[in-house]
């Protein structure tokens, strides 16, 4: 018994052994970060391979788990919805250039209104966050939308649970638009959040919206387009009303100016088509590379992915970067050198 | 064996021979023996198992005990008794949380122990036997059901049916009543402290009923019939027979329930709502636990304070555990010195 028993110790150690010998590969870019673009750098990343035979190993933990990770240098590019402000990156030591757009939408449950009809402005969906328009047939939202059957009941008021860089987005346009706001809550990943249900993730806001009669929530648009949720439209800084949609999410990157920072808010942009609640997701990289062989693998994924993926984004619901901005990132991978002070290429 | 027999003696003389012999002589094997070495290192081993868990307990509270740190030192005490969680000012009191896992776990053992006393009661007193295994372990299945599952289901199709066909109309009902009306009062909408301690009892009930069907099943048949025997009827032998000579598994098995409770996290997130602000003691009212809160802000959770505040939630829910696990300790004790000493 006893010796029988030995010898299964020594199998299993023999195996054990081998396996950890087996787990180290030539050709793997990994990444870590943001939930948000995972789909489609998941999707890019199985083009990729398909192209190149090169895997990229994405592991989508969220912006804050993936800023950790790339300072630990355990991966080789980090992803964040957030972007980090030029000092923050330079006492890093590390650069950062955004990927894909996409929108943060209001969606709301309220029998008798179809998507598109909801006028909001930033004032008034501040206002509800925040619990001081707390009835659906309030004057502000009746003044707004006068045609509308706004049913005399309270809205069940619903956001993220998680922090996530969604609420980022979402807060930091409510703090540039409603003063109060600004003072009393605050722009973060997750913030103090004076009324409401949590639901957790995009899907989880997505399924309280909608089993929630009276509800106003707020997800990313490809949710919304998925989901074939009730969406509001909103007022942007020119004035007009426009629907969150492709066109309005690029207008709001057309508005920035990327050649000095990447180090952009999209929202409540300039353009008179622009979608105020827009944002970009970003990619974190060192900026001087003990490994420069997958710091040039990492950069030619993504110039892959920038050259030939938008179609895949559009399947998606992503909108890709405009072309312009494109020019300016592969030029600010100039940065990335080797540890003797050459740039390493992605070519 | 027959060869140790010792010729003339008596079999039951020869039995108790035998086996004194084969204490100092061990029967011939096969197999070949084990050293004395094998013997060592086995011990060893068990001992060094036994160690390790000890040492990974000191471990992972260390750990924990310095990586909350930051908050532990800015905060103090104080931080069990704010009820303030703003990230982005930086300030954080943990009281929402604690009071969101404390009252969930309470609810869900309210509802838990009867039903599953009674369950393990029809199982082991009651039921007719071919319904008997059938019925156990569907119970024992509900156990494999995972957490996620109780969670979508929570959120999807038991939130809805508790808003419309429980809180309307106790809402209806309690409206003007004091004192319970506020306890009635917020949204109706199916989720918040009610529904998370729901499904919790719904999680915890296979537990406690496996471990009271089992410890009700050991009661020396004898005690129960001799009560029977005096006329005693099924309740007075299940209460005065059954019930006292289990009770430490019956309260070992509670126990565990409630360590799964507090301890549940993804269920319970689905449901509680999330909500860190605690200004009502309504049932109906969204609120947070800890073990939600670290599941749903951990991730992108920023280096610092919050992080370190995170942590000293932590810290509290293993010193809530650990509380609980002494109280029944106590009170074990306090059962065991009622009745006199037991050998």
């Amino acid at each position: 018994m006893n010796f029988s028993f030995d010898r299964a110790v020594l199998a299993v150690l023999a195996t054990t052994s081998l396996s950890f010998a087996g787990a180290v590969s030539a050709q793997e870019i990994t990444g870590a970060g943001a939930t948000f673009p995972a789909p489609i750098y998941a999707k890019w990343a199985s083009d990729y391979y398909k192209a190149t035979g090169v895997k990229v190993n994405y592991q989508s933990i969220g912006s804050g788990g993936g800023i950790k990770q790339i300072d630990s240098k355990t991966v080789d590019f980090g992803a964040s919805d957030m972007p980090l402000t030029d000092e923050v990156l330079k006492t890093k030591g590390q650069m950062q250039f955004p990927t894909v757009l996409g929108g943060v939408v209001p969606v709301i449950n309220v029998k008798g209104i179809e998507p598109g009809q909801l006028k909001l402005t930033g004032q008034l969906l501040g206002d509800i966050f925040l619990g001081k328009v707390s009835r659906w047939n309030d004057p502000a939202i009746k003044a707004l939308n006068p045609s509308l059957p706004l049913p005399d009941a309270a809205i069940a008021q619903v956001r993220r649970a998680d922090g996530s860089g969604t609420t980022f987005i979402f807060t930091n346009y409510l703090s540039k638009v409603n003063a109060e706001w600004k003072s009393k809550v605050g722009e973060g990943t997750a913030v103090n959040w004076p009324a409401g249900a949590g639901g957790k993730g995009n899907e989880g806001v997505a399924a309280f919206v909608g089993r929630l009669p009276n509800s106003m929530g707020y997800v990313e648009y490809s949710y919304v387009k998925q989901n074939k949720l009730n969406y509001a439209v909103m007022q942007n800084s020119a004035g007009n009303f426009v629907k969150p949609e492709d066109d309005s999410f690029k207008a709001a990157a057309a508005g920035a100016d990327w050649s000095k920072t990447f180090y952009q808010i999209l929202t409540n942009q300039p353009g008179k088509d622009a979608w105020p609640i827009s944002g970009a997701t970003f990619i974190l990289m060192h900026t001087k590379q003990d490994k420069p062989a997958s710091a040039t693998e990492a950069l030619k994924f993504f110039g892959w992915a920038y050259k030939n993926g938008d179609q895949a984004a559009a399947a998606l619901d992503y909108v890709p970067m405009p072309d312009s901005v494109v020019a300016a990132i592969e030029k600010s991978w100039g940065e990335i050198k080797d540890p003797a002070g050459k740039a390493v290429s992605f070519k | 064996m027959s060869s140790t027999l010792t010729r003339g003696a008596s079999p039951s003389n020869s039995h108790a021979i035998s086996s004194a012999r084969a204490m100092t002589k061990l029967p011939p094997s096969k197999r070949p023996r084990t050293g004395p070495m094998v013997d060592r290192i086995f011990g060893w081993a068990a001992k060094g198992a036994a160690l390790l868990t000890l040492g990974l307990l000191v471990a992972i509270l260390t750990s924990l005990t310095i990586s909350a740190w930051p908050a532990i030192s800015k905060y103090g005490l104080s931080f069990l008794t704010n009820s303030t969680w703003d990230p982005v000012q930086e300030e954080f009191g943990g009281l929402v949380m604690i009071y969101g896992t404390v009252f969930t776990s309470l609810i869900a053992l309210l509802i838990a122990v009867p039903v599953s006393f009674g369950i393990a009661l029809f199982l082991t007193e009651l039921s007719p036997a071919w319904l008997r295994r059938p019925l156990g372990t569907a119970v024992e299945l509900l156990a494999a059901v995972p957490s996620i599952v109780y969670g979508m289901w929570g959120l999807l199709v038991f939130g809805p049916v508790l808003a419309t066909y429980v809180q309307q109309p106790l809402q209806a009902l309690f409206a003007d009543v004091p004192y319970l009306g506020t306890f009635v009062s917020g949204p109706p909408v199916g989720i918040g402290i009610l529904s998370a301690g729901i499904i919790l009892a719904i999680m915890i009930i296979p537990f406690i009923s496996a471990v009271m069907r089992d410890v009700f099943e050991v009661t020396p048949p004898l005690l129960k019939e001799s009560a029977y025997g005096l006329g005693a009827t099924t309740w007075e032998v299940v209460s005065k027979v059954v019930l006292p000579y289990t009770k430490t598994g019956v309260i070992g098995g509670i126990m565990l329930g409630l360590g799964r409770a507090i301890g549940e996290t993804m269920a319970v997130t689905f449901v509680i709502g999330n909500f860190n602000q605690l200004d009502s003691v309504s049932l109906f009212q969204a609120a947070n636990s800890i073990t939600s809160a670290l599941a749903n802000e951990f991730a992108e959770a920023g280096e610092g304070l919050h992080q370190a505040s995170l942590m000293y939630l932590g810290l509290v829910l293993f010193f809530i555990t650990f509380v609980i696990l002494s109280l029944s300790k106590v009170l074990l004790l306090r059962l065991r010195k009622g009745e006199g000493e037991k050998t």
